[in-house]
């Protein structure tokens, strides 16, 4: 069962990321790259890892890419308008490095397929909250000042000239 | 659900461990807060508290010594290495903020923003060189780069800015995601990102035989070769440093090379030896190209700024050849050459600062013409940082590089050694083309005036030139210092 939801999931993830990058409107592309978010989720999901599962939903499939609707709407380019594609060297290479990558990930998935057992119990909610507070507390602090320094980072280069 | 046990002692000491890194995140929030309180006149006031933050920091990690405070459940460590390379940043960030004082006159980045930014970015370098858990040491590297792009870009109105921020936040959010993937990597195979409980597992596990481990650590040095620009990870590095304010530019030369070799030590001293001879093979042929490549595109330049982007390449090669060796020697004198690298190019971009009396075109080499009869002192300082950069007795930048070549020739590598002597023989000629356009070319016509240096210009600039001198001429106690640092990070 779990198999058979694996590769369910495993299969729309990958297929949305093709469609991702082949779509010409960058609207479809947004809205497929949820559907490649969401079932990335139910992976996590199926490892056991739920507040992974939960975060992926609310933060980048919710926050993140309904940003990239808002950027791609308030910029509106016409159809007509939309760059054309052309073949490249850049983009050759692009592809052959690429095809590389895919060899590689199928060798190491071919030695390392799927874990065996059940997940351990540290991907749920109760154990996530738990070593962020203990193990991981000095990386969650020093994560507040990372997003203090970038959020006065982003608001001086964009704050309008006095 | 059991309630987590509270365990005071252990917080105690972790704050003592980060102690210099609270004393400067407090003073960035002071600047910010202050910059809020103080009239419009009363700005110039905020960059003194971002120096008396710093000093007091400095005070701090001094008076925490050079033993061994592990904190936060081996998250970070102050040791001797830590100790090290917090006075090197922390003595990088004065000398800069010291100079700000200046520019920021000059140019009007006299901003709270821009204090802060700098100090988070010298809290951010601070993490990445004590952590010893790659977590600690991804985070400290985004808090050091992401303040670092947007100082880069502080200059909204000049294309040149703007265009070097781009690109260096672009190239820099890929190094990050290459960095990320290989800690995944490594984590998949080990079950933890604790550097010495990874190293403890070398020889239990095989890892060396296990191509995720492998591919890991190699996607670990791609981040890291991208943060110090060794080639072919460079290309940035010369847009990103010439389209900077000049103060970010001499901050990043030293402050980013610093924080990232000392966490990039971290990794090599632990996990490489264990590794075999692969590892060190592929850092031999990346200081060998970041050498080379370094110093002949910087016979190129007519512009100082972007001479001394490229001087900055050939220096992580230089480096990086200590690290090769995965020694004590090898530890011991790229520690060494990264403090004195902090001074000698502090000292180099703050006189340049000075004689270039206006950004972009300013630092024209041909700009240089008759500056140094006209400006003796200015032109004494340039001459000197140079020499030092080009590596010439008696200066600290000859010691250095005595140690770091040495340091190869015992370990075996003399090729490398002998390869970096003949890159130092290049990079003297342009090291020296300024000091000929000062004192041998007759000027244009009038010398153009220099920017008037403020009395904390003054002192950052005697600062550095007295350090360039007495490193060069009485290095042995500092030498001593970095060489019990590294032997206790081996023990």
């Amino acid at each position: 069962m779990e198999t058979v939801l694996f590769i369910l999931f495993g299969a729309i993830a990958v297929c949305g990321a093709i469609m991702v990058v082949t779509r010409k409107s960058p609207m479809a592309s947004a809205l497929y790259l949820i559907l490649t978010l969401f079932a990335v989720a139910a992976l996590f999901v199926l490892r056991q890892a739920h507040f992974l599962a939960a975060i992926q939903v609310i933060v980048y499939a919710g926050a993140v890419v309904v940003l990239f609707v808002f950027v791609i709407m308030l910029i509106n380019v016409p159809e007509d308008r939309l760059p054309v594609e052309r073949a490249t060297t850049t983009r050759v290479l692009g592809v052959i490095a690429a095809g590389f990558f895919v060899l590689e990930s199928a060798v190491l998935a071919r030695r390392y397929w799927m874990p065996k057992g059940p997940a351990a119990e540290v991907g749920t909610v109760e154990a996530v909250g738990r070593a962020l507070f203990t193990d991981y507390l000095l990386a969650f602090e020093i994560t507040s000042v990372l997003l203090l320094a970038a959020v006065i980072g982003a608001i001086a280069l964009a704050k309008r000239k006095t | 659900m059991t309630p987590i046990p509270f365990d005071k002692a252990a917080l105690v000491q972790g704050l003592y461990s980060i102690l210099p890194e609270l004393v400067v995140i407090g003073t960035a929030i002071a600047v910010l807060l202050a910059d809020l309180l103080l009239p419009e006149r009363g700005k110039k006031s905020l960059c003194h508290l971002g120096i008396a933050g710093t000093a007091v920091a400095i005070l701090a990690a001094l008076s925490l010594g050079p033993g061994r405070i592990d904190g936060f459940s081996g998250m970070i460590v102050h040791d001797g290495v830590g100790l090290f390379i917090t006075l090197t940043i922390l003595a990088t960030t004065l000398l800069t903020l010291l100079m700000a004082t200046g520019y920021s006159e000059w140019e009007g980045t006299q901003k709270g923003e821009f204090y802060a930014l700098l100090l988070f970015s010298a809290a951010g370098m601070l993490f990445m060189a004590k952590g010893t858990d790659l977590m600690t040491v991804f985070l400290g590297l985004e808090t050091m780069s992401i303040p670092i792009y947007c100082l880069v870009g502080f200059h909204r109105d000049r294309m040149t800015s703007l265009e070097g921020a781009l690109k260096y936040f672009l190239l820099g959010a890929f190094a990050s995601g290459f960095l990320l993937y290989g800690i995944a990597l490594i984590y998949s195979a080990t079950g933890t990102t604790k550097i010495p409980a990874i190293a403890g597992m070398i020889g239990d596990l095989r890892l060396f035989g296990n191509p995720v481990f492998v591919a890991g650590v190699g996607l670990l040095l791609v981040g890291f070769a991208f943060k110090v620009s060794l080639v072919p990870f460079h290309m940035w590095t010369p847009d990103a440093y010439q389209g900077a304010p000049t103060v970010v530019t001499a901050f990043m030369a030293a402050g980013v090379k610093a924080a990232a070799f000392a966490a990039l030590l971290r990794v090599t001293m632990l996990i490489f030896p264990a590794l075999g001879p692969g590892m060190t093979n592929i850092l031999w042929v990346l200081a060998f190209l970041t050498m080379t490549v370094g110093n002949l595109a910087a016979l190129l330049q007519d512009n100082v700024k972007r001479m001394l982007a490229y001087s900055s390449i050939a220096h992580a090669g230089y480096i990086l050849v200590g690290l090769v060796s995965v020694d004590v020697a090898g530890g011991q004198a790229a520690l060494f050459y990264l403090l004195v690298y902090a001074f000698m190019n502090l000292g180099a971009f703050g006189v340049i600062m000075l004689l270039a009396h206006r950004e972009d075109d300013g630092y024209d080499i041909g700009n240089f013409k008759g500056v140094g009869f006209r400006y003796p002192a200015l032109g004494g300082l340039l001459t000197l940082f140079l020499v030092s950069l080009a590596g010439i007795p008696p200066t600290a930048g000859f010691i250095g590089k005595f140690y770091l070549f040495s340091a190869a020739v015992k370990n075996g590598y003399v090729g490398l050694a002998v390869l970096g002597v003949l890159n130092s023989a290049v990079s003297v000629y342009y090291y020296l083309r300024p000091v000929v356009y000062m004192y041998m070319l007759p000027a244009p016509g009038e010398v153009p005036v220099p920017r008037p240096p403020r009395t904390a210009f003054s002192l950052a600039l005697c600062i550095s030139a007295a350090a360039v001198l007495v490193l060069g001429l009485a290095p042995r106690s500092v030498l001593a210092f970095a060489e019990r640092s590294i032997l206790s990070l081996l023990m």
